[in-house]
């Protein structure tokens, strides 16, 4: 299987990677070669066999349904790259998710 | 007091217990054979300071006379595991100062058994290579040397810097994990020994995700009764883990009886790969006579779909692993690299974070998953994978368990194999069988390779049957009597 430039660009948007016009091209050779040497499991018969996702006992424990975590939220926001610290005196304060002890991840603004 | 860092971990656990020395002595040998292993980079990160408090706790217990089984043993952490507040990296620039607020179910256990934590290994980035020389922190040296030629040599990978930190006696054993060979691979490499439990044998909560279906937390340690005592501490039912197996542990070192008369040990006919080195071939045949000679009874076994268990092994780790990546996004944790737009972000921040074997199997994952593709990529391998699993299970029914060479070579020099990846990927060639089945598999040291350098056998054995692998296992350590020492030794005696 050869992939061209354009495809590895579509899948490197797919992924959220960003690379430079001058990557794509080693890159598709690369991947290409990749692609190709995986290609010999075509050659395996494998009409009736049921794809095998883990080796774990089939179907997932249950368990009570009770609360078992939560109220971390200072942890959680402690790894932030950026992160509106909690505390009424910060941010805006007005929206569904904000209150008196609101803390958030900060992004980029995601709406217009 | 001298010769602390030669003791075994059985030895060391008896001397502390006897106190013919205190854990803060064990601690503060294996801190200074830690700093003087420093040109190895076998550590990111250094937590001497803990090392002496833990210590000093596991001190007033083993006082007490209420000793928990890893009390004052000095362990070195694979910075794949999350640890409270300590800094863990994945060796990856996209976790920059990422200080975990948990601690994974694994690490947890040990320190519960009284484990003192040393320090965090260098590894390859995200767990992805056989050479450790992928890690954003730089390439980890191996402590051996071929004799006669000073070129530095590659530990194996991914869990390359607990291997040379256990080889180089600069820590007494070692968690790593292995998702195609990356506990086995790099013991082979450094002259020790590596265990990969069954798959649900060791909690996966808490170890940053490679290939979930693929990843096997385990111990490296010097000798197989060491991995076995590690195992016992780390094994256990975990409800945090979804996949963790709701059975008892055994106690893996009192299976280490020395019997192995009448077992039956496969030997796989496809391993004996086309060009296979001729030393990998003898070590094996010397492997098979050594247990022929304890009682067992090799037969010849097959297990027709080996030559297919590599490509659908880099098929199905990369696509859980571009899944599993997907939550690097510059947003809750790790490196930001800003952008105009979220997505912008995402994509310079992944752009940066990922070194570039992480971003070919991100990409690789991401196609065989896409639309178009899913089929003839990503489902075809996990048919054959459940293909290679009947394999393992048809030969079990004749066997106890099987004997392989570990890795179809010594430890390279860094730099060799640097510019194919296929050339790089062959490493795992016999160790990957056995994750994509979720077997127990144990590498021993065997032998020297040609050239000087420390060669591993591996025994595969049924699932949750570590007890028949590690008997064997000792088996081969016994006949081996494998006492050659690495050219870099750290600990003082």
């Amino acid at each position: 299987m050869a992939l061209d430039k354009a495809a590895v660009a579509h899948i490197a948007a797919l992924a959220r990677i960003r690379l430079d016009e001058a990557e794509l091209e080693p890159l598709a050779a690369e991947l290409s070669h990749i692609l190709d040497w995986m290609e010999q499991l075509a050659e395996v018969d494998t009409s009736n066999v049921a794809p095998m996702s883990s080796v774990a006992a089939a179907g997932l424990p249950m368990r009570e349904d009770t609360v078992t975590d939560g109220d971390c939220r200072e942890a959680i926001l402690a790894n932030a790259p950026q992160a509106a610290p909690s505390g009424p005196t910060h941010g805006p304060t007005r929206g569904p998710t904000s209150g008196p002890t609101r803390g958030f991840f900060a992004v980029p603004k995601v709406i217009e | 007091m001298s010769g602390l860092t030669s003791l075994t971990l059985a030895e060391a656990r008896a001397g502390l217990r006897t106190r013919q020395f205190s854990a803060g002595e064990l601690a503060r040998a294996y801190i200074a054979a830690m700093e003087r292993a420093r040109p190895l980079n076998a550590f990111v990160t250094e937590t001497a300071e803990r090392a002496l408090d833990m210590a000093a706790k596991s001190d007033e217990r083993l006082n007490g006379g209420i000793a928990r089984p890893l009390d004052g043993i000095p362990i070195a952490v694979k910075d794949l595991f999350c640890t409270k507040g300590v800094l863990t990296t994945a060796a990856s620039h996209i976790l920059d100062g990422f200080r975990p607020p948990y601690e994974s179910t694994v690490t947890e256990k040990l320190w519960e058994a009284g484990g003192v934590m040393l320090g965090k290994t260098n590894l390859d980035e995200f767990a992805m290579g056989s050479s450790n020389i992928t890690s954003h922190y730089g390439a980890v040296e191996n402590p051996w040397r071929r004799p006669g030629d000073n070129r530095p040599l590659v530990p194996g990978g991914s869990s390359g810097g607990s291997a040379a930190a256990v080889a180089a006696h600069a820590a007494l054993a070692a968690t790593g994990t292995d998702t195609g060979g990356s506990i086995r691979q790099p013991a082979s490499f450094c002259g020790i020994v590596g265990l990969k439990p069954t798959y649900g044998r060791c909690s996966r909560w808490g170890v940053v995700a490679y290939a979930s279906s693929l990843d096997h937390p385990g111990p490296l340690a010097r000798t197989v009764e060491d991995a076995a005592i590690m195992l016992g501490a780390m094994a256990g039912h975990d409800p945090k883990d979804s996949t963790s197996a709701a059975r008892p542990v055994p106690d893996f070192a009192a299976a280490l009886t020395g019997g192995i008369r009448g077992l039956r040990i496969g030997v796989p006919r496809e391993y004996r790969a086309p060009g296979m080195p001729a030393e990998i071939e003898a070590l094996w045949e010397r492997g098979v006579e050594w247990l022929r000679d304890a009682g067992a009874e090799p037969i010849e076994i097959s297990l027709p779909m080996t030559k297919y268990a590599l490509p659908a092994y880099y098929i199905i780790a990369p696509a859980e692993a571009s899944s599993n990546l997907a939550r690097y996004d510059g947003v809750r944790f790790g490196l930001r690299v800003p952008g105009d737009t979220l997505d912008e972000m995402y994509e310079r921040t992944r752009a940066a974070g990922f070194g570039p074997e992480v971003r070919r199997r991100v990409l690789v994952g991401t196609y065989v998953l896409s639309a178009g593709y899913y089929d003839a990529y990503y489902l075809k391998a996990q048919r054959v994978r459940a293909l290679i699993a009947r394999d393992f299970a048809a030969a079990f029914e004749g066997v106890d368990c099987l004997l392989a060479p570990t890795a179809p070579s010594a430890a390279f020099a860094i730099g060799e194999k640097m510019d194919n990846p296929i050339a790089m990927y062959l490493n795992d060639l016999f160790t990957v069988p056995a994750n994509l089945a979720g077997l127990p598999a144990i590498s021993v040291p065997a032998g020297l390779s040609d050239d000087g350098l420390p060669l591993g056998l591996q025994v595969i054995g049924r699932a949750f049957d570590e007890e028949t692998v590690l008997r064997v296992g000792e088996a081969i350590e016994r006949a081996a009597g494998f006492a050659h020492r690495p050219s870099f030794v750290a600990g003082e005696g």
